[in-house]
């Protein structure tokens, strides 16, 4: 016995110890630190320079508050935010009830399952197409000339009302998504409890229903409401001289030089974002915790009456879905809305050739593949530093905060923040400044969070110890990382690069600071088009976005099966 | 016992140690999971960490393997100082609980993951692989995915690619536990016969006392971030070194009792002359461990010692094996569960409410200090 326990008064050594770095932990930790870096670059400091711009004069001296003060007193300023606030609360009150509806119909009825997915289909059309193309299609029905003018008596739909049908459009796949999730969480068991104490429909709804989808309801009301107040499209288009938040930014900036002022009206533009984004953050932990919940699947049973009138909710809703993308598409290949409906291709070459924006679809396209290739890659190298190595605790938990952190910043004040951090003389980065880079970078950071939320799904689902295994096998970390982890995420990494080029597809409020005439965007060009009073061609520009966005999603719903069946044979189950 | 086996059995007696760990203390924020751990390991022999979950075996071992730091202390493999090294400049292999095997590479991939790196060359490669897969007993499997295989065969293949490189110390954490129970134990003798065969150094965590006893040549008890005791399966299970090591590993019966000075104590009526932990007092308050086959049921003589006439309350029926609890005035009303296998429940007729007439292994019983003063 004596062998085996050594002298148990072994001396504690007196100074700490630390690990040897080896080759992989020093890799591991520089690549931290650019990435860290990256994010501190164009996300953080950015946003530094607007609050700093806030509190400064034109000629750089501090004065305090002095610019909140006079927008404060300033009544026209003001009421912007109010219209904001109010205009977002009426789209949460249409747009979330509207989802729920739907989201039931395709989650708690026994409607027949190719319905339900092309209702999925229709209804995340929106998604596809710049916030843009809902307001010049309700102008085409709608406003001066519009087909169903006479619906609305002498009202105009230019102003409050336009602008908030067009955003129930924008918003609502955002949340007919959150809340499927939500309601497809159901207990089965908690139902059966229910029926068996003889509870009525109605009160199962009210008791059992609503409560369990409680945070998935105040999730999409958040994600609504954050939408809308930082939306610029929609209000640019179709909301005429009535003034909102995001509009004032942009007319402070553009309009009126006033850097200072814009940066006041950015700074309150982050407010109910922030505030959302932390309702949304501790909202969306619930929901994770309700999903690791041991739980029996709900299964619909068929009510016939129900059941018919839900679906025919749904087909009203994709139908109206559908007139508007429609009318986009339709106001592109006509002369002139509404008096010359002869069919024509002029407005697409006019803007693919013709028009001095001729650039903005091929700049688009560009911008928004180096956004997919050089997103995904950040996107999966930090999530996988953050997820998979273990030194730089500290900094390893603020990275990801700054990742999911993005989404709560608009893009209009990335933009801005841009426009002051890159455009000062004396940043040694000031050559990005008016760049196609500069473009890629914002949409990156821009749309980081879910991308990051992806990848850390994925990588969390495979083995905690590939990392230790391969140390033990002295195999350096990133061998590893190409042989086993990248492959295995590669579903993922091509989700995440087909949803960076959708959204900076169609994205307008992050370029719309940062674009030069070179480097304009398409979404820039409609807006552009549209003030000009060129319709069509404006209308043209949408349905290229549309339906580039749709051919990339049907190429890559191809693409990846091809793809999966030649890489990911193992993925196949045990045979026999 | 092939020669191999012998060789080794024939070193461990006086080599070095194969690893030599010395005060190793861990302190996490709030407590500490390990406290001046040391103890040294023989070259080829297979050691077990054993204990509950939260004791700290999982922690020592992944310090061993350079995945967590020590707060303090040294570890010496084969008179090489390792406590600061990353685990990439260590030499051993590792196999996890849930494998870690790479699911997008073959078996053969796998297996041969680390032998790549090594500059080997692709026929050398090839060779070693089929090498290890007919070791672990699979071939043909070469071509597979992990997927295809089920839990045992994976975990035979994790196992081949840990020994792939040579290494010469083998970590097991929690081998067997993700495993069903059949596949279990036909695994624990693979595994060991693998252990023996290769003669590697081995040193596997488990919870499972069963495992442990049946695969170790030595077990490492360890409770609450300290070691409890060192030794042999029998050495632990016939003579523990603490409480906590008596009730862990088998049952056992505790019963109240004084010492009488010296070896002697009493319980009840009996008195016994036992095996002590420490010296105690006379009259002092002492807890008596019997295990429950420790009794003498058959041809029971005038002079066998501790003779008891006991009262059958309650029969457990576990299979082949019987619990019968019993009752007795000379232990003053304290019950004892005793085993029986099926065949004596038959032959002594031991029913409930029927007596029996057994006598206690005295020699066998281990005295503590009362249970209640234990922490």
């Amino acid at each position: 016995m004596s062998a085996t326990l050594a002298s148990a008064g072994a001396p504690v050594f007196g100074r700490a110890q630390r690990m040897r770095w080896s080759r992989d932990d020093l890799i591991a930790r520089a690549m931290l630190l650019v990435v860290m870096g990256l994010l501190l670059t164009f996300l953080i400091a950015p946003l530094f320079s607007i609050l700093v711009s806030a509190v400064q004069d034109k000629q750089g001296r501090f004065v305090g508050l002095a610019h909140f003060a006079t927008y404060f007193q300033t009544p026209s300023l003001l009421r912007a935010a109010w219209n904001s606030v109010w205009v977002a609360s009426a789209v949460v009150l249409i747009s979330v009830p509207t989802a729920f509806v739907c989201a039931y119909a395709l989650t708690r009825t026994s409607l027949p399952a190719p319905f339900k997915a092309t209702v999925r289909l229709i209804a995340l059309i929106p998604l596809l197409a710049p916030s843009l193309l809902s307001a010049i299609s309700f102008v085409q029905w709608f406003g001066n000339q519009g087909a169903l003018k006479f619906l609305l008596g002498g009202a105009s739909i230019y102003g409050a009302p336009g602008i908030i049908v067009s955003e129930v459009y924008n918003t609502f796949p955002h949340a007919l998504m959150i809340l499927v999730t939500a309601l497809s969480l159901a207990d089965g068991r908690l139902y059966e409890a229910a029926t068996a104490l003889r509870t009525p429909g109605w009160r199962q709804f009210l008791t059992v229903t609503l409560p369990s989808c409680k945070y998935g309801l105040i999730s999409a009301c958040t994600v609504v409401f954050t939408y809308v107040v930082s939306d610029f499209g929609a209000p640019k288009v179709i909301g005429g001289n009535f003034n909102v938040l995001s509009v004032d930014v942009y007319k402070q900036v553009v309009g009126q030089l006033n850097f200072s002022m814009g940066a006041v009206v950015g700074m309150l533009l982050l407010v109910p974002s922030i505030v959302s984004f932390a309702i949304d953050y501790t909202v969306r932990r619930k929901i994770k915790a309700q999903l690791t919940a041991r739980s029996v699947p709900y299964v619909p049973r068929p009510r016939r009456v129900a059941d018919t009138l839900l679906a025919l909710f749904c087909v009203l809703v994709c139908g109206i879905l559908l007139a508007i993308v429609g009318m986009a598409l339709f106001t592109s290949v006509i002369q002139l809305w509404p008096y010359d409906l002869q069919f024509t291709l002029h407005h697409y070459r006019y803007v693919l050739f013709e028009s001095d924006m001729a650039a903005a679809y091929t700049n688009s396209l560009q911008v928004a593949l180096y956004t997919a290739v050089f997103g995904s890659l950040t996107v999966f190298v930090g999530a996988y530093l953050i997820e998979k190595t273990r030194n730089l605790g500290w900094m390893r938990r603020s990275m990801h905060l700054m990742a999911v952190l993005s989404m709560a910043v608009p893009g209009l004040v990335l933009g801005l923040g841009y426009v002051m951090f890159f455009n000062h003389p004396a940043n040694p980065l000031n050559s990005l400044y008016q760049t196609m880079t500069i473009l890629v970078v914002s949409m990156i950071v821009h749309y980081y969070t879910s991308s990051h939320l992806t990848a850390v799904t994925a990588l969390q689902q495979i083995d905690n110890e590939f990392e230790a295994v391969s140390a033990s096998l002295k195999v350096p970390l990133f061998k590893t990382f190409v042989r086993v982890t990248m492959p295995v995420c590669l579903p993922a990494i091509l989700e995440i690069g087909r949803y960076f080029f959708v959204v900076s597809m169609a994205s307008l409020s992050c370029a719309i600071f940062l674009y030069t005439p070179e480097t304009i965007l398409a979404s820039v060009a409609i807006m552009h088009l549209d003030q000009a009073g060129d319709v069509g061609p404006a209308a043209a520009m949408a349905s290229l976005i549309v339906l580039t966005s749709v051919s990339v999603s049907i190429l890559y719903s191809l693409g990846t099966r091809v793809l999966l069946a030649r890489t990911q044979a193992w993925r196949r189950p045990r045979r026999g | 016992m092939d020669m191999t086996a012998t060789r080794f059995v024939a070193e461990a007696m006086n080599a070095t140690p194969a690893l030599e760990i010395t005060g190793i203390h861990k302190n996490f924020e709030t407590f500490s999971a390990l406290r001046d751990v040391n103890l040294s390991v023989r070259p080829g022999e297979m050691l077990c960490f054993l204990g509950p979950s939260g004791c700290g075996k999982t922690t020592l071992l992944r310090i061993i393997a350079g995945l967590e730091t020590q707060s303090s202390g040294r570890i010496v493999q084969h008179g090489r100082d390792i406590s600061w090294l990353p685990a990439d400049k260590r030499d051993y292999g590792i196999v996890f609980q849930s494998y870690a095997l790479f699911p997008n590479l073959s078996i053969a991939d796998n297996v041969g993951y680390g032998l790549v790196n090594g500059k080997m060359r692709k026929a050398e490669v090839r060779a070693r692989v089929a090498e290890l897969l007919t070791l672990v007993g699979l071939p043909t499997s070469g071509a597979k995915y992990p997927s295809q295989l089920s839990g045992g065969q994976q975990q035979r293949v994790a196992l081949a690619r840990a020994l792939a490189t040579h290494p010469g110390l083998l970590l097991l954490d929690e081998p067997l536990s993700a495993l069903d129970a059949l596949e279990r134990i036909r695994l624990r003798s693979e595994i060991r016969r693998l252990q023996k065969q290769v003669g590697i150094t081995t040193i596997m965590v488990t919870h499972d006392q069963e495992e442990a006893l049946s695969m170790a040549d030595r077990i490492v008890v360890m409770n609450h971030g300290v070691i409890e005791q060192v030794g042999t399966p029998l050495e632990i299970y016939e003579r523990p070194a603490t409480p906590f090591v008596a009730d862990f590993i088998g049952k056992v019966n505790v019963l109240r009792g004084q010492a009488l000075g010296g070896k002697r104590f009493r319980v009840g009526d009996m008195e016994f002359e036992c095996e002590a932990s420490g010296s105690f007092a006379p009259g002092q308050e002492v807890s008596l461990y019997l295990r429950p086959e420790d009794r003498v049921a058959e041809h029971l003589g005038p002079d066998t010692p501790h003779r008891l006439d006991a009262l059958v309350t309650k029969v457990e029926f576990l299979g082949s094996m019987c619990i019968a609890e019993v009752t007795a005035g000379a232990l003053h009303g304290q019950s004892l569960g005793l085993h029986f296998s099926l065949n004596q429940m038959h032959d002594l007729d031991i029913r409930e409410g029927q007596r029996i007439d057994i006598a206690l292994r005295a020699q066998r019983i281990r005295v503590f200090p009362p249970k209640a003063a234990q922490s």
